[in-house]
């Protein structure tokens, strides 16, 4: 840690980002680690908090605000996004974090969030899927999987669900990444990266609802299956996995393919990782399937894809920059009386 | 030869065509040149919804009214003296609203038998040759042709040359009324400049309307009507939404808060979406967001960072923007929701005005959630009420709702424009950062007006989270508390009750204090019923008109006021809104006038249901 004093004192630590509020998420809930994890990235980003501006839709997931000692705002279902568009646009210097669910950013404020991601505003979604309403006590979300048995669909859910990071590399997100709330380590680097990246960031966060959805992350993070359903994605590293890390994939074309490194393939024929290419990062996006299914890929995590593109606040300041270079700075007594005046005596 | 002029005092010209005939140019055109000359001058635009309407149809008809003066004047006039018919639908729609004795110039080539039959004409009956027109002075005169034949040197298709049918007209009424052309000359060297043969042909055809008229002796006398005794003073012509938006760019600068307006296009209120881009050089932000509900919640996002947060929209975009206009009043923020009101319900009457959302803007949202409302009465009134609405807004951290309509957006009249200085500047307080004695930040904390801070991020030390649950007064914590809540709910509403000892009382436009008959008015009636009871009361009645601009609050004497009268009358375009709140607030047996056709309540109406009262 750094000891020299920034302008505000002393550098903060992970406590100067709690409330006096009591958290009131279930005992157990996934939301208390992603919670404990921001607090501890924050201060080592060296912003200070009075420029940190945390925005959330309504859900569990959207009562972060109230935990963290920064500005917030917990505003309505699904508008987090369009809130932070605006803030953004007139507030470029502020750091803005949209906290929202499976249900609050996909599903009611599905819109604003592909059109947060094709404008790219500075800003860091936090999505905190955990495939269910639980806020609402346990309605099947658009992100949970087919045939989910819920409250509202006693026979199984019929609709297909989302693949967050297909859609929104659809959308032209510029930074798509994935991580789990059981992973600290993970999600903290995870965060910081969201955090660095400039334009919209989109970090999906598996997150467990262990009231109506318990364990729907389970393969992923228990011990005993995390090492062969996980890929974790490595800036420059080829893609492997595997409890001896002896497995990995290769791309056969446009295919990827599952190869065994003890049988006849090694490391060098691998897909590396690169999260610049935007070709490689929408097949990674791909690997969804059902882990059920035999020769099904590992569910990948680590930052998929990341590239620059100007952000829409950059833009907008430029062309007000532009039109006062070309046009001066507005006069009001002018504009008032325009070109055509006449005078009554 | 010279032809006399004679001098009149009024004129009304209803300019009809196809909609792809240029009527609104040519209208907007001859406005501006009256304006110029310094006659009193009120307009009334009225097109179909469909960009092309199926031509030569009546649905496709489309109309401008302008009606200018040598005196005051309130209204686009209920009848017209001239009525231009470009083609045969043009006629029939329009002729009804023709005096007895008016002057009908119309486009022979639009009177073709096909031109007929799609205007319902019984087969083989031609208005121009039946005699049907015999009490009016009928010009005949082929326009069209004329046109092609003053443009035959141009390289244009005939398509192109037969765009400039409306300049030809527009030169034929330049020279009937004694008008120089030079203004719409460089109107269009603005328009056209870049391309030279469409500009040329305009110009010529111009020219040649207004030499066709001069030569062919058409006229046994030219009209000219003198400058209107305004008072003195330096003026502009201006429409509603363009003074809406020099008066949002004028509060803006007044209050040092930068512009950020989120809207979603919607008709008729998409020009101040496309005005307020165009000023980029005082800062402005305008963002088109992907749907009325981002375009307001973009806008409270901006207002929380501490700029003046406005969103634009109609009915159907209103109805959009309710939940979002609940948190806004939760939050306690200043912010701007301008509904330019159109003929609903659903998607309703596009084009059409209309002033059936007061109620919706009163109550139409969930809970117990007040907010002001403020209207403008007139085009140039929308610049004086929306910069009221903006002080209220800041001034009071509350959401406002302003309401304008179609009729007063898209109307033009002249205007006294301000200079900066006579504009009062609007005083905002931030919170700049706690006082070493403070404590701890509370963002609930009000002062004598009920006002909470506004604390903005970016400030060290008052750093606080806000949101659409109910909160614990002074502290804003989340608070589910029975006894909490009633009291927020009460706050919330006294707080905007106490808007009313920081705003004017009422005042009456005209007539005595007392009396038979009070004509009270909200929006765009205000011409209407400010002609009718001048004429009422140059027949010695005892009537009076009060005008409000603030509708929520209403000001502190109104209560009094409606008590000084035997009957109050209220005429409103839409079933009866505002009287059902008056009636509800200050228990009077008001009765209403309610004219629910998407067009204004004429003066002639009006007269007839006050009179009726008396
Ligand atoms: C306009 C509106 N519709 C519905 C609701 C009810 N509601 C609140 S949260 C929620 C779903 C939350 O699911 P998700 O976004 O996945 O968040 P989670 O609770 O799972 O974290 C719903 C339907 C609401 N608050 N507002
Ligand atoms: S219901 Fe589920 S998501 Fe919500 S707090 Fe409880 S465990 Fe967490
Ligand atoms: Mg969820």
């Amino acid at each position: 840690m750094s000891d020299v004093l920034t302008p505000q004192g002393p550098a903060l630590t992970a406590k100067d980002f709690a409330t006096d509020q009591e958290v009131r998420w279930c005992p157990g809930c996934g939301d208390y680690s992603i919670l404990k994890q921001v607090q501890t990235i924050l201060p080592q980003t060296g912003i200070p908090r009075e420029n940190i501006v945390i925005i959330s839709g309504i859900g569990c997931s959207s009562r972060f605000p109230y935990y963290m000692n920064t500005y917030g705002m917990h505003s309505i279902h699904g508008r987090a996004t369009a809130i932070a568009s605006g803030l953004k646009a007139t507030r470029p210097e502020l750091s803005v974090w949209i906290v929202t669910g499976d249900g609050d950013g996909l599903s009611i404020g599905g819109n604003h969030t592909i059109h947060l991601l094709r404008r790219n505003f500075n800003v860091n979604i936090l999505l905190f899927n955990n495939q269910i309403y639980g806020l609402t006590k346990g309605q099947y979300s658009p992100t949970s999987e087919e045939n989910k048995i819920t409250k509202s669909t006693p026979m199984g859910s019929i609709d297909h669900p989302f693949n967050p990071l297909a859609l929104a590399l659809g959308a032209d997100a510029t930074f798509i990444a994935r991580s789990m709330d059981r992973d600290p380590k993970h999600l903290q680097q995870m965060l910081l990266h969201a955090n660095d990246h400039h334009g919209t960031s989109l970090l999906e966060i598996y997150q467990n609802c262990n009231i109506f959805n318990d364990g729907a992350f389970e393969i992923f993070t228990e011990k005993s299956s995390r090492q062969e359903e996980t890929l974790m994605l490595e800036q420059g590293k080829p893609l492997i996995y595997g409890a001896n890390k002896d497995k990995g994939i290769v791309l056969d074309g446009y295919k990827p393919k599952l190869v065994d490194l003890n049988n006849g393939h090694s490391a060098n024929d691998l897909w590396i990782h690169d999260d610049h290419d935007f070709y490689k990062a929408q097949i990674l996006t791909r690997f969804f399937d059902n882990p059920a299914t035999v020769g099904h890929f590992p569910r990948p995590f680590g930052v998929f894809y990341a590239t620059e593109r100007a952000t829409y606040e950059d833009e907008m300041q430029l062309q007000l920059e532009e039109a006062i270079a070309v046009k001066g700075k507005g006069n009001l007594d002018a504009l008032l009386q325009g070109k055509e005046t006449w005078v009554i005596e | 030869m010279s032809i006399p002029t004679l001098v009149v005092e009024d004129v009304v010209i209803k300019f009809a065509g196809d909609s792809g005939d240029g009527m609104q140019l040519t209208g907007s055109q001859f406005t501006n040149n009256t304006a110029l000359i310094g006659n009193d001058l009120s307009t009334f635009p009225d097109f179909p919804a469909e960009i092309r309407a199926p031509q030569g149809t009546v649905p496709g008809v489309s109309g401008y009214q302008l009606h200018f003066s040598s005196n005051r004047i309130y209204t686009p006039g209920d009848n017209c003296d001239v009525l231009v018919a470009m083609n045969a639908a043009a006629l029939k729609v329009n002729l009804k609203t023709l005096k007895p004795g008016g002057i009908i110039i119309t486009d022979i080539s639009g009177f073709d038998t096909k031109n007929l039959r799609l205007a319902n004409y019984t087969d083989g009956v031609n208005p121009l040759e039946d005699g049907s027109l015999e009490g009016y002075e009928v010009h005949k005169i082929d326009i069209t042709k004329l046109t092609r034949e003053a443009l035959k040197d141009i390289q244009l298709g005939v398509k192109e040359k037969d765009r400039a049918k409306n300049m030809f007209v527009l030169g034929f009424l330049y020279w009937l009324y004694n008008r120089d052309l030079t203004s719409t000359f460089s109107f269009l060297h603005d328009k056209f400049g870049k391309k030279a043969d469409i500009l040329e042909s305009n110009i010529k055809a111009l020219q040649s309307g207004y030499n066709y008229a001069d030569t062919v002796e058409a006229f046994s006398s030219r009209y000219k009507v003198e400058k209107a005794k305004l008072p003195p003073g330096k003026y502009r012509s201006i429409t509603g939404n363009t003074a809406l938006t020099f008066g949002l760019i004028a509060a803006a600068e007044n209050s040092a808060l930068p512009l950020f307006l989120g809207s979603y296009p919607i008709t008729p209120a998409s020009d101040i979406l496309h005005d307020l881009s165009k000023y980029k050089n005082f800062g402005v932000r305008t963002f088109q967001a992907e749907d009325e509900i981002a375009a307001i919640t973009s806008a409270i996002g901006a207002a929380y960072g501490g700029s003046l947060g406005i969103t634009t929209t109609s009915g159907p975009g209103m109805a959009l923007k309710t939940e979002a206009m609940g948190l806004a009043v939760m939050l306690e923020i200043p912010l701007l929701i301008i509904n330019i009101q159109r003929g609903g319900p659903s998607t309703g009457l596009p084009t059409k005005t209309e002033q059936s959302d007061l109620l919706q803007a009163y109550y139409g949202r969930n809970g117990e959630c007040p907010m002001p409302v403020i209207s403008a009465s007139t085009p140039s009134d929308c610049f004086d009420a929306v910069y009221e609405a903006v002080r209220i807004a800041v001034q009071h951290m509350t959401p406002v709702i302003f309401l304008s309509d179609g009729y007063i957006a898209n109307g033009a009249e002249p205007w006294r424009y301000p200079s900066s200085e006579d504009l009062k500047p609007i005083k905002v307080n931030f919170k700049k950062g706690m006082a070493a004695d403070e404590g701890k930040f509370m963002p609930y904390q009000r002062d004598e007006n009920l006002v909470r801070p506004w604390a903005v991020p970016g400030t060290p030390g008052l750093e606080h989270r806000i949101g659409g649950l109910e909160k614990e007064d002074i502290t804003g914590n989340i608070s589910y508390d029975a006894e909490n809540h009633q009291h927020m709910v009460k706050v919330r509403e006294a707080k905007v009750d106490m808007i009313a000892n920081h705003i004017p009382l009422q005042t009456l436009d005209s007539g005595p204090e007392t009396g038979d008959v009070l004509v009270l008015g909200w929006g765009s009636t205000y011409g209407s019923i400010k002609s009718a009871v001048r004429e009422l009361q140059g027949q010695g009645l005892a009537v009076a008109h009060a005008h409000l601009r603030h509708l929520r609050p209403f000001p502190a004497n109104l209560g009094t006021m409606l008590g000084n009268y035997k009957k109050i009358l209220i005429p409103e375009i839409n079933n009866g809104q505002l009287i059902k709140i008056i009636r509800d607030k200050y228990l009077v047996d008001a009765v209403g006038y309610n004219k629910i056709k998407g067009v204004p309540i004429t003066r002639t109406e009006l007269v007839t249901a006050v009179k009726a009262l008396i």
